[in-house]
């Protein structure tokens, strides 16, 4: 019985077959074709991509999501045919900030962009993008940064805390050279014009494709969404991201950006009203949007606002419909702001769901509660850890207050029930 | 399939029972292994098998599918596989016109529509082929997910009507099984899966449970899976029989064991 299904198997008929029977392996580094347009590759002679690379897992293509502390929390980078989900912060600072990384990550590497919005024109977005920080010029100054915030016996074997050296570091040690995978920016810089200009970009400003509002006839999806699906589909279709074209020397990533989805500028309410008329349009919307990514090369990334929807079961229909979601909590305003235990960080960030694609297992980071800080030319992403008590007078209320500030990190995806009960001791 | 979980459900692909309805249900975690499980299980066992795939690509579920032994585009090419593939299926609903009634046609739909053009496919594919050749044994329905006809506008009760449709004519009437997976959305208020869960529950003989740990997350132990056997046509002072077991999946297999016994702690 096991002997007839496997036969098959063995006799390597797809291009995929050869790559998982060699997993065990995996410093051959088996190129694989992306995943999903199988029916037209010609099975695992790849043509390399720039800016991709294959999952040490299972040889899936990966690109970079323009932060490499990300990156690294996600198992290596975003898949090539998913979507990131970023639940925006309350102001959407950092969550543009993300946004705009990865749109910077696609020009250094020669990718096409689609940006949509509905608030803004995408051309600003795009001038508005960081400078990448390439090797020369900047390492030096790089270099300056990390010395002045570490002591420089950071690399002496510790001889009392001798355990803590078997703790993983998580922050990034330096710049990487522009024809490696992830690359840093600075943002205070803006990004230099040429590189615009050479880059292929194309624009989905949502008042200017959306005519008139009065023949608007009722359908399935909003106006807006329908519109931009079509002119998603449209390039991906002209510009052979599907395999369509043949004839295309060279094979490229599409990125697509979208930015706020979900806010009532695209005309949606499901940030208004609990039940409103059209509250399964957002979903069918990712629904054929995650169809479209799955059978091209390209990658996408949403700014959705979560935190403004009023029905919270619409959140975990969405989340179930996307690949992976970050959501990012910035102190900004927040009483946690001036909280003395987060004084080293900007705020937190919650990796909610991570793909398990082709694959029963997946890249899951073993730290649940992470912090992110925003220097001028980094971005970093490291485990939450509370500052040394190091006050004179260590008074019992300021020890309760530590103690209830603990008890609110995040006990972690995957947990049933409130685990503070479970944890009292 | 898992050797495992065979063991814990006492069953092999040679004698399984026919015609019944098995609910997998994840809450809190990612219920998806029990998906493959069954699908591999079920073509090991030599039936013919209609999976209704919403959520992911068919490569997904091949490349899964090589790594527990089966071969999926084999299957499907001998006809043993029918394979509705929804995100594919949605692009082309969604720009070309269809003359033709195509399963997911709630897709286009503005209100809410129901599910029997899905249920006309299903009939179609499992129905018994009289040439009697490549005798399969007997036909298997299997949907991952059905939280996703929920989330695409669907209301429960026409997710449930073609839940009874497909058991009417698969299980009573073509001797088959039904395996279908639902999301259990836990402390988040949706009633329209509530409802959905609940009339699933009182109807299906098998329920799969996995839950995430109650103490958060744990690299060893992965989560919990509750085996309740059921008999809901006949009412019997028995009580159903529920066991409960923790599992880490690996890379090819997931490892069951009797909770608190992981060999991480041992």
């Amino acid at each position: 019985m096991a002997a007839v299904a496997t036969c098959g198997g063995d006799a390597g008929s797809a291009g995929s077959a050869v790559a998982t029977g060699s997993k065990s392996n995996v410093t051959s580094f088996q190129r694989r074709g992306p995943r999903a347009s199988g029916t037209n590759d010609s099975g695992p002679r790849l043509v390399s991509i720039t800016g991709t690379r294959p999952s040490v897992r299972n040889g899936q293509l990966l690109v970079s999501t323009g932060l490499p502390a990300l990156d690294q929390l996600l198992g290596g980078g975003l898949a090539v045919g998913t979507v990131l989900l970023i639940e925006e912060d309350k102001y959407n600072i950092y969550s543009s900030l993300l946004f705009k990384y990865f749109l910077a990550e696609g020009i250094v590497n020669g990718h096409t962009l689609l940006v949509a919005s509905a608030n803004e024109d995408p051309a600003n977005i795009l001038q508005e993008l960081p400078a990448p920080l390439l090797d020369d010029n900047c390492k030096k100054e790089f270099d300056e940064d990390v010395y002045n915030h570490k002591t420089p016996e950071s690399n002496i074997k510790m001889k009392i805390a001798w355990r803590y050296q078997l703790l993983p570091k998580m922050e990034q040690i330096g710049p990487v050279s522009s024809s490696r995978f992830g690359h840093y920016y600075d943002a205070s810089k803006r990004i230099p014009q040429e590189l615009i200009e050479a880059s292929k970009w194309h624009g989905f400003f949502l008042p200017e494709k959306i005519s008139s509002t009065l023949k608007v006839e009722p359908c399935s999806l909003t106006h807006g969404y329908i519109k931009l699906l079509q002119f998603i589909q449209n390039i991906i279709y002209e510009e052979g991201f599907d395999g369509s074209n043949p004839q295309k020397k060279q094979k490229n990533i599409l990125r697509i950006g979208i930015q706020n989805l979900g806010s009532p500028l695209w005309g949606d309410d499901i940030c208004c009203t609990e039940n409103g008329d059209s509250s399964h349009s957002l979903t069918k919307f990712l629904y054929v949007l995650r169809g479209l990514l799955r059978t091209s090369l390209s990658v996408c990334i949403i700014t959705m606002p979560t935190h403004l929807i009023q029905n919270k079961a619409v959140i975990a229909h969405i989340t179930n419909l996307s690949d992976i979601v970050v959501g990012l909590e910035s102190f900004i305003g927040s009483e946690r702001e001036t909280n003395p235990l987060y004084k080293d960080y900007h705020g937190l960030i919650h990796i909610r769901q991570i793909p398990r694609l082709n694959n029963l297992v997946c890249d899951e980071s073993d730290v649940k509660d992470l912090g992110f800080k925003l220097k001028r030319k980094l971005f970093t992403i490291e485990r939450l850890h509370l500052p040394p008590d190091l006050s004179d007078t260590v008074s019992r209320s300021s020890k309760q207050d530590l103690a209830e500030s603990a008890k609110r990190l995040g006990p972690g995806c995957g947990m049933m029930a409130g685990g503070k009960k479970h944890l009292d001791f | 399939m898992f050797p495992e979980l065979n063991n814990l459900l006492n069953t092999t692909p040679d004698r399984a029972e026919q015609g019944k309805l098995t609910l997998l249900c994840d809450a809190k975690t990612d219920g998806s292994f029990l998906v493959h499980h069954f699908l591999s299980f079920y073509l090991k066992a030599n039936c013919k098998v209609c999976f209704v795939a919403l959520i992911q690509s068919f490569s997904h579920y091949n490349i899964v599918g090589q790594k527990l032994g089966v071969n999926l585009t084999m299957a499907r090419e001998r006809g043993q596989l029918v394979f509705l593939e929804g995100l594919k299926s949605a692009v082309d609903i969604f720009f070309q016109a269809q003359e033709k009634p195509h399963p997911l046609q709630f897709l286009r739909e503005a209100n809410a529509g129901n599910l029997k053009p899905l249920f006309e496919f299903v009939r179609e594919a499992l129905k018994p082929v009289d040439s009697g050749e490549a005798g399969w044994t007997y036909p298997v329905l299997l949907v991952d997910d059905l939280s996703v006809l929920l989330s695409l506008g669907l209301g429960a009760v026409a997710v449930l009507d073609f839940i009874h449709y497909c058991r009417a004519t698969v299980c009573w009437e073509l001797k088959g099984n039904v395996v279908v997976l639902v999301h259990d959305s836990g402390d988040v208020e949706d009633e329209e899966n509530d409802i959905l869960l609940n009339g699933l529950s009182h109807q299906s003989h098998l329920i799969l449970r996995a839950e995430g740990l109650a103490t958060g997350f744990c690299r060893d132990v992965h989560g919990q899976l509750r085996i309740l056997w059921r008999r809901p046509s006949q009412s019997t002072s028995q009580r159903d029989q529920s066991l409960t077991y923790q599992y880490k999946i690996q890379d090819r297999s997931v490892s069951f064991f009797a909770k608190g016994m992981s060999p991480a702690v041992l």
